[in-house]
C-alpha cells in the first residue's frame, strides 16, 4: 500500500493531468496500476506472440512459472517449444542460448540472479558480445540476458552484487536497468527487437511494486529507446542521476528536500550502456551540481564512470562542486537486517549528500 | 591420352588394410551397429578429396612461412595431419548443415567455403580477409560456419544451440560440433551433453583426438582417455581420423543418426597434428621427433588416399602432379594478394561493435578523440 501510494506520488505531472482529466470526463483515466512483474510478462508474451523465433530458457521458467513468477502463465500459453526448463547448467545453456541466437532464433536467456551469470559469463562477453565485430559483420547475435541484478532481501553476499558495472564495461553488449513498469516493459520489448545481445538488469524488490501505465505503455508496440535516459524530476539546484531502484529513493528524497526549498532535477538512467551522458550533462549545466545514487560497490562504479565522463565533457565548467557519488558500501553484503539496511543507500544518505554537496 | 581409370573402387574403409597403429579400431559405445566398413570411392570423389586435402596443406605450410616472416602474427594453430577429419566431415554433410569448431580451424573454413586467398589475407590482417582483417586466425565465419572460436570449449555449447535452432525450426538440419582432446576435459561439455540428450538435439559431437593439449598427451589430462565414451549416455564411435573415408562414413553415419531424431552422437577421430599446438611451439618437448616421422610416414592422410587410388588404379601419378602444381599456384596467388592487400583503414577501426544500429559515437584513447562506428 505504501509503495502504490508512493508512486501516486510520485508521479507528478501525471497525477495532475489525470485529476484534471477526471473532472472534465467524469471517467476513469486511460492509466492503470501494474507490477513491474506484470509488466515484464506482458512484454514477453507480447514478443513471443509477435515473433514466433522469439523462446524463453531458464532455471524453472516454463512449469514453475518462474522462480520469481515473471514467466507466468507463458509455458501454459506458448508450450514447451518456446518456453524451455533448463537444468541447473549456466554456462551451458547460456552458450545454447547464443548458438541458437546465431543460427537464426532470439532466444531470451534468463538468470535466476545476476549472481550466477558469473558463471557464464564467459559465454556472454567472449561468444555474444564481441562477435559481431571480430567477424567484421557477418555474425550477429540477437539474445537478450535479463534476470534480477543486485541486492534484495536478506539474501546475503553471494546473491546480492550488482553487475551493472561489469557488463556496462564491455563493447558490443548493450546493458538496460529499468525503474518502474513503463520501464520494464518498454525496455525489455526493444532489448528482445534489437539484433545485439543486451543484458536487462531487473530487481527483485521492484517485481511487486505497482506503477502507472499509461495508455500508451498499455499498447502491444510499445517501445523505450535504449540508451536515452528520463528526466523523472524537474528542478534547478542539483542533478540526482540514478537507475534501477534508486531512481525511487531519489525522487522519495527530492520530496523531503522540496519542502527545504532544494528543487532536485531526477534523472532515471534506464541505459547503463550506452549511456545516455548528453541528457545528465544538459541538466547539470542548468543545475551546476550532480549526484550519482546507485546499489553498486563504489569502485569503477556506474557513478565513477559519471564523474569521469562529466570532466570529459562541456558540464565540467559548470559544476560549482565536485560531483558526489552515494553508492553501496564497499564490503560483501552482509545478512543481518541492520546491517543489510546499512550497506545500501538510503533517502537520508541521498539527502546527506545533496546538501553536503550544495555546502548546506 | 584418355586413361582407363577405374570410375570407382570399393574400398575397405581405413581399418584392416594399413600398418597397424594400436588405436585403429572403429569402436562403438551404446550403439550396435556403426558405420559400414566398406565404402565406395569414385574417382570424382577421390579427386575432390584429395585437392581439398592438399590444398588445406598447402595453404597451412604457406602461414608457417608467412609466420617465420613475422607477416602473420599473434595466435596460428595448424591443421597440417587432420586434413582428413576436415574433408571427411564435409564429404558426408550438406552445406545447409552447420559447422562449429575451436582455434585450430582453417581447415574447416576452407571446407565450409571460404577460399584461400580470403583465409590468408585475414591472417595477414588485410582488408580483404573474410572478417575484414579484425578476427585473425581464430575468428572466421561464413554461412553456416560459425567461427573460429578462442575460449577452450566455449564452442560446444553453441555448437548445441544451433542445434537447437534446427530442431525448433525443423530444417532436418545437423550441427557438427568440434573440439579437441584439451577442451574434452571441460566442464561445459558434460553440460551440453546433458541437454543435447535430454532435448535430443541433432548435434554431432566430434572429438579431434590429436594426442596432445597443447603440451600435455592425453594420458596426463584425462582420467579416461576414451572420448567417444566421455558422453556416458550418448552413443559413441571412435574412428582412424587420418582415413578420409573413415571419417566420410562415419560422419555419414552420424548424420543419419541426428537426422532420424535419435539425439546426440559423439565421434572420436583419432587423428594428429604435425606442428606444435600453435606457432610458438616447437612441439618437440612433449613428443619424439621419431613419433612425427613415424606418422608422416605410414600415416600421412594425403599420402594414404593417393596410394589407394592409384593401386586401385584411379587416376596416375602425373595427374596428381597437375593437382599439385595447379594447387601451389593457387596458394601462391592467394599469398601475392594476402602480402599486398592493404591494411583495413583506419576510419573503420570503430566499425561492427552492433548490428542494424544507427551511427554511434565511441571513445578513443584520449577524450578529444571522438571516432564513429558503423554497423
Amino acid at each position: 500500500m505504501a509503495a502504490s501510494l508512493r508512486c501516486f506520488l510520485r508521479s507528478g505531472k501525471n497525477t495532475v493531468s489525470a485529476l484534471q482529466r477526471r473532472e472534465f470526463h467524469r471517467s476513469a483515466p486511460a492509466a492503470v496500476q501494474m507490477t513491474v512483474r506484470d509488466a515484464l510478462n506482458q512484454a514477453m508474451d507480447e514478443e513471443l506472440e509477435r515473433d514466433e523465433r522469439v523462446f524463453l530458457l531458464g532455471e524453472e521458467v516454463a512449469q514453475y512459472d518462474g522462480a520469481y513468477k515473471v514467466s507466468r502463465g507463458l509455458w501454459k500459453k506458448y508450450g514447451d517449444k518456446r518456453i524451455i526448463d533448463t537444468p541447473i547448467s549456466e554456462m551451458g545453456f547460456t552458450g545454447i542460448a547464443v548458438g541458437a541466437a546465431m543460427a537464426g532464433l532470439r532466444p531470451i536467456c534468463e538468470f535466476m540472479t545476476f549472481n550466477f551469470s558469473m558463471q557464464a559469463i564467459d559465454q556472454i562477453i567472449n561468444s555474444a558480445a564481441k562477435t559481431y565485430y571480430m567477424s567484421a559483420g557477418l555474425q550477429s547475435v540477437p539474445i537478450v540476458f535479463r534476470g534480477p541484478n543486485g541486492a534484495s532481501a536478506g539474501v546475503a553476499a553471494q546473491h546480492s552484487q550488482c553487475f551493472a558495472a561489469w557488463y556496462g564495461h564491455c563493447p558490443g553488449l548493450k546493458v538496460v536497468s529499468p525503474w518502474n513498469s513503463e520501464d520494464a516493459k518498454g525496455l525489455l520489448k526493444s532489448a528482445i527487437r534489437d539484433e545485439n545481445p543486451v543484458v536487462v538488469l531487473e530487481n527483485e524488490l521492484l517485481y511487486g511494486v505497482p506503477f502507472e501505465m499509461s495508455e500508451e505503455a498499455q499498447s502491444k508496440d510499445f517501445t523505450i529507446p535504449i540508451g536515452k535516459a528520463k528526466i523523472e524530476r524537474q528542478g534547478n539546484s542539483v542533478t540526482l542521476v540514478a537507475h534501477s531502484r534508486y531512481v525511487g529513493h531519489c525522487l522519495d528524497a527530492a520530496a523531503v528536500l522540496a519542502k527545504e526549498g532544494i528543487e532536485c532535477e531526477v534523472i532515471n538512467l534506464r541505459t547503463i550502456r550506452p549511456m545516455d551522458v548528453e541528457s545528465i550533462e544538459t541538466s547539470v549545466m542548468k543545475t551546476n551540481h550532480l549526484v550519482t545514487v546507485e546499489g553498486g560497490w563504489p569502485q569503477f562504479g556506474v557513478g565513477a564512470e559519471i564523474c569521469a565522463r562529466i570532466m570529459e565533457g562541456p558540464a565540467f565548467n559548470y559544476l560549482d562542486s565536485p560531483v558526489t557519488r552515494v553508492t553501496g558500501v564497499d564490503i560483501p553484503m552482509p545478512y543481518a537486517k541492520i546491517l543489510e539496511d546499512h550497506s545500501l543507500p538510503q533517502v537520508k544518505d541521498i539527502i546527506f549528500s545533496v546538501k553536503k554537496t550544495l555546502n548546506i | 591420352a584418355v586413361s582407363t581409370r577405374a570410375a570407382s573402387a570399393l574400398l575397405v574403409s581405413g581399418c584392416a588394410d594399413r600398418p597397424v597403429r594400436t588405436r585403429e579400431k572403429c569402436d562403438l559405445h551404446r550403439l550396435e551397429e556403426g558405420p559400414p566398413v566398406r565404402a565406395e570411392l569414385t574417382r570424382e570423389q577421390g579427386l575432390q578429396y584429395y585437392r581439398t586435402m592438399q590444398t588445406v596443406r598447402r595453404m597451412e605450410l604457406k602461414a608457417d612461412q608467412l609466420y617465420k616472416q613475422k607477416i602473420i602474427r599473434g595466435f596460428c594453430h595448424l591443421y597440417d595431419g587432420q586434413e582428413a577429419c576436415a574433408a571427411g566431415i564435409e564429404a558426408a554433410i550438406n552445406p545447409s548443415d552447420h559447422l562449429i569448431t575451436a582455434y585450430r580451424a582453417h581447415g574447416y573454413t576452407y571446407t565450409r567455403g571460404v577460399s584461400v586467398k580470403e583465409i590468408l589475407a585475414e591472417l595477414t590482417g588485410r582488408r580483404g580477409g573474410v572478417a575484414k582483417g579484425k578476427g585473425g586466425s581464430m575468428h572466421m565465419y561464413a554461412p553456416h560456419f560459425y567461427g573460429g572460436n578462442g575460449i577452450v570449449g566455449a564452442q560446444v555449447p553453441l555448437g548445441a544451440g544451433i542445434a537447437l535452432a534446427c530442431q525448433y525450426q525443423g530444417n532436418n538440419q545437423v550441427c557438427v560440433t568440434l573440439y579437441g582432446d584439451g577442451a574434452a576435459n571441460q566442464g561445459q561439455l558434460f553440460e551440453s551433453y546433458n541437454m543435447a540428450a535430454l532435448w535430443k538435439l541433432p548435434c554431432i559431437f566430434i572429438c579431434e583426438n590429436n594426442k596432445y593439449g597443447m603440451g600435455t598427451s592425453v594420458e596426463r589430462a584425462a582420467a579416461s582417455t576414451d572420448y567417444y565414451k566421455r558422453g556416458d549416455f550418448i552413443p559413441g564411435l571412435r574412428v582412424d581420423g587420418m582415413d578420409v573415408l573413415c571419417v566420410r562414413e562415419a560422419a555419414q553415419f552420424a548424420a543419419d543418426h541426428c537426422r532420424a531424431g535419435k539425439g546426440p552422437i559423439i565421434m572420436e577421430l583419432q587423428t594428429y597434428r604435425y606442428h606444435g599446438h600453435s606457432m610458438s611451439d616447437p612441439g618437440v618437448s612433449y613428443r619424439t621427433r621419431e613419433e612425427i616421422q613415424e606418422v608422416r610416414s605410414k600415416s600421412d592422410p594425403i599420402s594414404m588416399l593417393k596410394e589407394r587410388m592409384l593401386s586401385h588404379n584411379m587416376a596416375s601419378v602425373e595427374e596428381f602432379k597437375e593437382i599439385d602444381i595447379e594447387i601451389r599456384k593457387q596458394v601462391e596467388e592467394a599469398t601475392q594478394f594476402a602480402t599486398s592487400d592493404p591494411e583495413p583503414p583506419l576510419e573503420e577501426l570503430c566499425n561492427h561493435i552492433f548490428s542494424n544500429n544507427p551511427l554511434l559515437e565511441v571513445r578513443g584513447t584520449n577524450p578529444w578523440s571522438k571516432l564513429k562506428s558503423v554497423s
